[in-house]
């Protein structure tokens, strides 16, 4: 269905959702979630072999999608819904009692497209790369995708989930990180600097590609040259330039919005700048 | 009191290696992973016999529970072998949220635990552990007694879907249960019907629990002796009954007193018939390096020590 609208039409769908989803729940974390926007839009409706409505759990004969840094749950489930995994009625349902969608993804309630719990940060990478073996063994040639964020990476596992798919030739992983540069409390410069990200990764072992994050032919080319890359022995990562708060400029290049929700007033403000295109939920 | 033949020391690793191997052998399912430590979980058979089905995971255990739970994801029933203290301590919020939470079909492998890992001392003796892994919800906890129930409950924990903490040991210890036993997890084991006092022992203890009772036989105390290998879930009923005939109960195990089986079924008894007990466990504190058995017997846990809790029990009845 949706194939028809444009990458930007959905992306400025999805950013009015993940605008009143965190309105209406009166908490969330939109930042992350508007930085990724794009990125997830190109994956969900072009590159990723899925059919939303014939998901299963454990990714058989299809691609499969982790996220890592689980905060920025309003991005993939407004993603998750437009792209037909459920209702997208549903999203008014955001942090709600008893909601499928919980605050950080859940697997508890059977939200379809979700197949890992994620929240607590620097785990997805790891279970990603378990899913990716998994697909080896069983022949299986589609990719595991995953996604972390920037300051997701000051946390050691992630460099552990680094050496290890690199030791396994975890050449099927298409890993992507949300380098927007920003954290809850400042700058990652001003956190703990991450450094020269793409020399960190390429001296892993990683296959590294830089793209604008923002920028639909620049994500599209990236993901090509990825899947150019898939198989030769190394697993791949996609840094994406990115900038949180992106589409409205009030929320755009600043911490501030990490994980705070705008008042219904700025959430009308922000709504004005982003066209609906799909229909509200 | 029921004799019980000792057919040789083993340890309980080895029982768990032998498991591995044979469902290595029986369902293409099964695969492996281990933290550097593949010589001392027994872990080589399987590997060698499987190499691509075995994931040698280096010094990293975060990651290693985290692919291990991408592998069940996948349809694979994963095996993930570390000590004790790194399979549970150091990794508890991947455990909680890659597995728990996230109801993979992880099966952590932990061996050298309690204070019987010995020489290398308090860093490596987690007594912990049950405590840490029967908080979490899902979780299945096993301590198994022997080397032939080790080997029996690691081929069940296989086939029971959904996350199980299997617990093993360092030391050469007792191998008195049947070869090839059927393994009923949350199911216990009568050792020995008995009726002055309930004594119920998980690991280790169980063996010091069947010499606690020969001695109480002679001194005309009988006791009804449950062994406990799976300590969540606990087999309520099992307790209840026993503890309705004896009205009092020892609780043994290579643990903490905090978190562990004693307090397990203290939660229970408290909650359906309180009754005066006595716990064979350490009380906060961590260990030390020294032979296995000399710390087992400087800690508190062993048969002596089961025979002065039992008999301060019936004397006060």
């Amino acid at each position: 269905m949706a194939i028809s609208y444009t990458f930007e039409q959905i992306a400025s769908q999805v950013r009015r959702d993940i605008l009143r989803m965190v309105t209406n729940a009166a908490s969330g974390h939109p930042g992350g979630s508007m930085s990724s926007t794009d990125i997830l839009t190109v994956l969900f409706f072009k590159e990723m072999n899925i059919v939303p409505e014939k998901w299963e759990r454990n990714g058989k004969g299809s691609d499969m999608f982790f996220l890592s840094a689980g905060h920025i749950s309003p991005v993939l489930y407004s993603i998750l819904a437009r792209r037909g995994y459920f209702p997208v009625s549903e999203l008014s349902t955001f942090r709600a009692f008893g909601s499928r969608l919980q605050g950080h993804p859940s697997i508890e309630r059977g939200l379809p497209g979700v197949n890992q719990a994620a929240g607590s940060l620097g785990q997805g990478l790891s279970v990603a790369i378990g899913a990716a073996l998994g697909k080896k063994l069983n022949n299986d040639q589609n990719t595991v995708y995953v996604l972390i964020g920037d300051g997701e990476s000051e946390e050691g596992q992630i460099w552990e989930a680094a050496a290890s798919a690199v030791h396994h030739k975890a050449d099927n992983i298409i890993a992507m990180t949300d380098w927007n540069k920003q954290q809850i409390d400042g700058t990652t410069e001003q956190v703990q600097s991450l450094g020269d990200l793409h020399a960190k990764w390429s001296a892993f072992g990683w296959e590294t590609i830089v793209a604008d994050g923002h920028d639909f032919s620049s994500i599209a080319e990236a993901f090509g040259k990825a899947k150019e890359l898939k198989g030769n022995g190394k697993p791949i990562m996609i840094l994406f330039r990115t900038e949180m708060g992106h589409g409205v400029d009030f929320m755009a290049g600043t911490c501030k919005w990490h994980g705070k929700n705008p008042s219904q007033e700025q959430c009308e403000q922000g709504l004005s700048q982003l066209k609906e295109t799909l229909g509200d939920y | 009191m029921k004799q019980y033949i000792n057919s040789g020391n083993k340890d309980t690793r080895s029982g768990f290696g032998a498991g591995l191997a044979e469902l290595g052998r029986t369902n293409p399912k099964v695969v492996a992973l281990c933290a550097d430590l593949i010589g001392s979980l027994k872990m080589d058979e399987f590997a060698k016999e499987h190499p691509e089905r075995f994931f040698q995971s280096g010094i990293a255990e975060a990651n290693m529970i985290g692919v291990a739970a991408g592998l069940a994801i996948s349809g694979y029933i994963p095996f993930a072998g570390t000590f004790a203290n790194f399979a549970t301590a150091r990794v508890y919020d991947q455990i909680r949220q890659s597995v728990c939470y996230s109801k993979t079909n992880v099966k952590i492998a932990a061996s050298h635990a309690g204070i019987t890992l010995g020489e290398d001392g308090a860093t490596h003796q987690t007594m912990e552990d049950i405590g840490l892994m029967r908080m979490l919800p899902e979780m299945v906890v096993i301590n198994p007694c022997d080397y032939n129930q080790t080997k029996a409950a690691t081929i069940a924990a296989a086939y029971h879907d959904g996350p199980v903490y299997l617990r093993f040991g360092r030391p050469g210890v007792p191998n008195f249960t049947p070869d090839n036993q059927p393994f009923e997890i949350g199911k216990a084991i009568k050792l020995n019907d008995g009726h002055h006092v309930t004594v119920i022992a998980t690991g280790h203890l169980v063996w010091e629990a069947i010499k606690a009772a020969e001695i109480l036989e002679d001194k005309g105390i009988t006791v009804d002796l449950l062994n406990i290998h799976t300590i969540k879930p606990l087999d309520e009923k099992a307790v209840l009954q026993s503890v309705a005939k004896t009205h009092c109960v020892v609780c043994a195990e290579e643990h903490l007193i905090a978190g562990g089986l004693g307090e397990a079924v203290a939660g229970l008894l408290v909650r359906n018939n309180p009754v005066p007990m006595r716990f064979v466990a350490v009380d906060d504190k961590f260990g030390q390096s020294g032979k296995p058995a000399q710390l087992m017997e400087a800690y508190g846990l062993d048969a002596a020590h089961i025979v002065t809790a039992a008999q301060q029990l019936t004397s006060a009845k």
